[in-house]
């Protein structure tokens, strides 16, 4: 029975102790990335080709998801007005719910599924073929080469994806509201013109930013820090996406209830 | 490097696109420099206005005229409200301004119904003529412990 | 050039360069040589400040410890070197001229042209030149190899690191890498650590050798000496018998006996 305790309880503290240390590992490599930023040499080209890599590649995408997530949006939402006979909140429900919570949320899946698995695996077969490390031998720092035009990227990214999600979302809610279900175009436009105030849209760039943020040191860390090895890499791009997307769901929720 | 020219095009239309869509929705939704600059503002001190928020309606029959910019409590404890009313709408020096709610979910709006006069409110004047939120509670509890009822 | 005291790496239990104090003379070639798994990787690594080590210090020229110095004066020492990865490490995303141009492009401002005719004459000499435009994945184990090798030269660094510099080559690839890396030390007076399990080629190109197994050095000196030594692990090494002091397998107890006894 004892032995069992202190077997329970060593396996929880050491579980914590190392996540901690990992917590603390991931943030200093950030931290590193953000001075390698500050410092000479300029990496402004990596940065834009990393742009182009995670944030117009994972355009198409994003967009396919505000389309579709506008139009369920819209058909639920109605179903449900309709029931009060408030069809005419449609316009607000839909962007509020948008631009407050789905559009950074989903955009931020989207984000980590199309680019920060990539990060990852990216980072990882560097490390195993030892590219970090002929880096390094060239007296290239790859914190700031490698590590910083990713984090950076997406920090970026995320908030202009957003907006083109929240846009896109928006009028795809319209077609399926106004065209389709027959609610009044201006009491759908007026309703969400007069219910979205800016502070809805600003929470919803913070709140893109964070998620950014968040998604390129995660995911940078995993692949830097991945075991030398085919299935360490294989782990760490799974581990990556797992931790991206269930620390932008609490980190949501904090900062939500943080600005309700 | 023919190919990063490509990329650095293709960066720059991405950013301005998704800087056009954060501004549209920052114009569009977030009234930068839209509703305040066309309208006027009014206020009105309210005994009780029932929880509306920034951003509720304010209607004249039944028409959305504008928004309510400012919800604040004053020294008298009394709800002190500040309206954004759209460009063009003339609102009488009696009109009156009412709480109401909004269909059965309950969403509180200040209506205003006009008056007589002939003269109409001006930026920064306050409509007197103010209706509380009707709150059934009270109603109630009038009704209960008002001395008529008592045995 | 480096002078090594007491250096040491531990990966947990394992002990994967046991305390060495080994002595690395400017513009010679110092061969390490051992069985896979001797630990020459390892040791390589940490001479190069790739790897942390677990104890003692590594000395360039006899003012600069490797072993704790500031990640910027790493780097600074670090434009003096060049290293030959044992699977090249050739970056993916840049084509062969790229890569080989990559530290000029880094660390110096010299013309596209100046830098072309650099890149162009040392893929010459690793006979590589007529591929610049392929990428790392097009290219097969030993064309990456030579191309890595031109990388690690172009910026005519002072102290190259080789792993493996000759495995996974032909033969004749192989006679023109170990050739070139003795002419660059006969001609342009190059300081080279070469770690590798190529007995002749080793013993053909060094100036030193350094015996490794199991992360002990157990000899040291010149290809002469090592040649003719008497140590039994280094006849053995150097002969390649299967029999004699150092085990093939590393288990204790043979492996008949351990199947008898169920494993
Ligand atoms: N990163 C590491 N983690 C754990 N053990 C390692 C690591 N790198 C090397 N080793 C171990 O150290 C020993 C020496 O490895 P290495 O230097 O690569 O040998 P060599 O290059 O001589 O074949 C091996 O037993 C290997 O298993
Ligand atoms: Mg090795």
């Amino acid at each position: 029975m004892r032995r069992l305790l202190t077997h329970i309880f060593g396996a929880i503290g050491r579980s914590t102790l190392s996540s901690l240390q990992r917590t603390g590992d991931a943030t200093m490599l950030s931290l590193r990335a953000l001075c390698c930023f500050f410092m000479p040499p300029w990496q402004g080209s990596h940065i834009v080709r990393q742009l182009y890599a995670l944030g117009v590649g994972s355009l198409i995408i994003i967009a396919i998801t505000g389309a579709f997530t506008g139009m369920v949006l819209a058909l639920q939402g109605y179903y449900m007005l309709a029931k009060f006979g408030s069809e005419s909140l449609l316009g607000s429900a839909i962007a509020l719910s948008i631009i407050r919570e789905l559009g950074p949320v989903l955009a931020a899946f989207m984000l980590i599924g199309r680019a920060g698995s990539s990060i990852t695996a990216e980072i990882g077969i560097m490390r195993v073929t030892e590219q970090l490390d002929a880096l390094q031998m060239m007296a290239v720092n790859p914190v700031g080469r490698i590590i910083m035009p990713r984090i950076l990227a997406t920090v970026i990214a995320l908030p202009l994806l957003v907006a083109i999600f929240d846009v896109v979302g928006l009028a795809a809610g319209y077609v399926i509201g106004v065209d389709l279900l027959g609610v009044n175009a201006g009491a759908f436009i007026g309703e969400m013109v007069t219910k979205v105030a800016m502070e809805d849209l600003n929470i919803g760039w913070i709140k893109a930013a964070g998620f950014g943020l968040l998604i390129g040191a995660i995911c940078t860390w995993y692949g830097y820090r991945a075991e030398a090895t085919t299935e360490g890499v294989a782990r760490a791009t799974t581990q990556a996406v797992v931790l991206s997307c269930v620390s932008v769901l609490v980190l949501d929720y904090i900062l939500t209830s943080f600005f309700l | 490097m023919q190919g990063y020219r490509k990329i650095e095009i293709i960066v720059g239309i991405f950013v301005f696109v998704g800087i056009v869509a954060i501004a549209g929705l920052a114009i569009k939704l977030g009234q930068i420099g839209g509703l305040s600059s066309s309208g006027y503002e009014l206020t009105a001190v309210f005994e009780d206005v029932g929880g509306i928020r920034v951003g509720g309606d304010v209607m004249m029959a039944g028409v959305s005229i504008g928004r309510v910019a400012d919800v604040s409590l004053d020294d008298d404890s009394e709800a002190h409200l500040l309206l954004e009313i759209n460009e063009g709408i003339k609102i009488s020096t009696d009109a009156i301004a009412t709480v109401r709610t909004k269909g059965i979910i309950g969403e509180r709006y200040i209506r205003i119904t006009q008056g007589a006069d002939e003269e109409s409110l001006n930026d920064g004047d306050e409509i007197e003529e103010t209706e509380s939120a009707i709150n059934i509670e009270d109603l109630v509890s009038k009704y209960i412990f008002s001395p008529d009822n008592k045995e | 050039m480096l002078r090594v005291e007491n250096l040491s790496r531990r990966f947990g239990d394992l002990l994967a360069v046991a305390p060495a104090n080994i002595h690395i003379r400017r513009h010679q070639t110092t061969v390490i040589m051992g069985g896979s798994g001797s630990g020459k990787t390892t040791l390589l690594r940490l001479l190069a400040g790739l790897e942390q080590a677990s104890s003692g210090h590594i000395w360039l020229d006899g003012k600069h410890d490797l072993s704790c110095i500031s990640q910027s004066g790493l780097y600074q020492l670090r434009q003096r070197m060049g290293m030959v990865f044992q699977y090249s490490a050739l970056l993916n995303s840049l084509n062969v001229y790229e890569n080989v141009a990559f530290p000029l492009h880094e660390h110096t401002q010299l013309d596209e042209s100046v830098i072309r005719t650099m890149v162009m004459m040392k893929l010459e000499q690793v006979g590589m030149r007529g591929f610049e435009h392929l990428m790392p994945s097009e290219l097969s184990g030993g064309m990456a190899k030579r191309v890595a090798f031109a990388r690690a030269l172009i910026t005519d660094p002072e102290l190259v690191f080789f792993d493996e510099p000759t495995s996974g080559l032909d033969p004749i690839s192989a006679g023109v890498v170990s050739s070139l890396i003795h002419r660059l030390g006969q001609q342009t007076r190059l300081t080279s650590v070469v770690v590798t399990h190529d007995v002749e080629a080793g013993l053909r190109i060094a100036d030193k050798v350094i015996l490794l197994w199991q992360g002990h050095v157990i000899a040291e000196g010149t290809a002469e000496d090592i040649r003719h030594s008497d140590d039994p692990r280094v006849r053995q090494f150097i002969e390649g018998n299967p029999d004699g002091p150092i085990p093939f397998s590393r288990n204790e107890t043979p492996f008949h006996e351990a199947l008898m006894a169920g494993l």
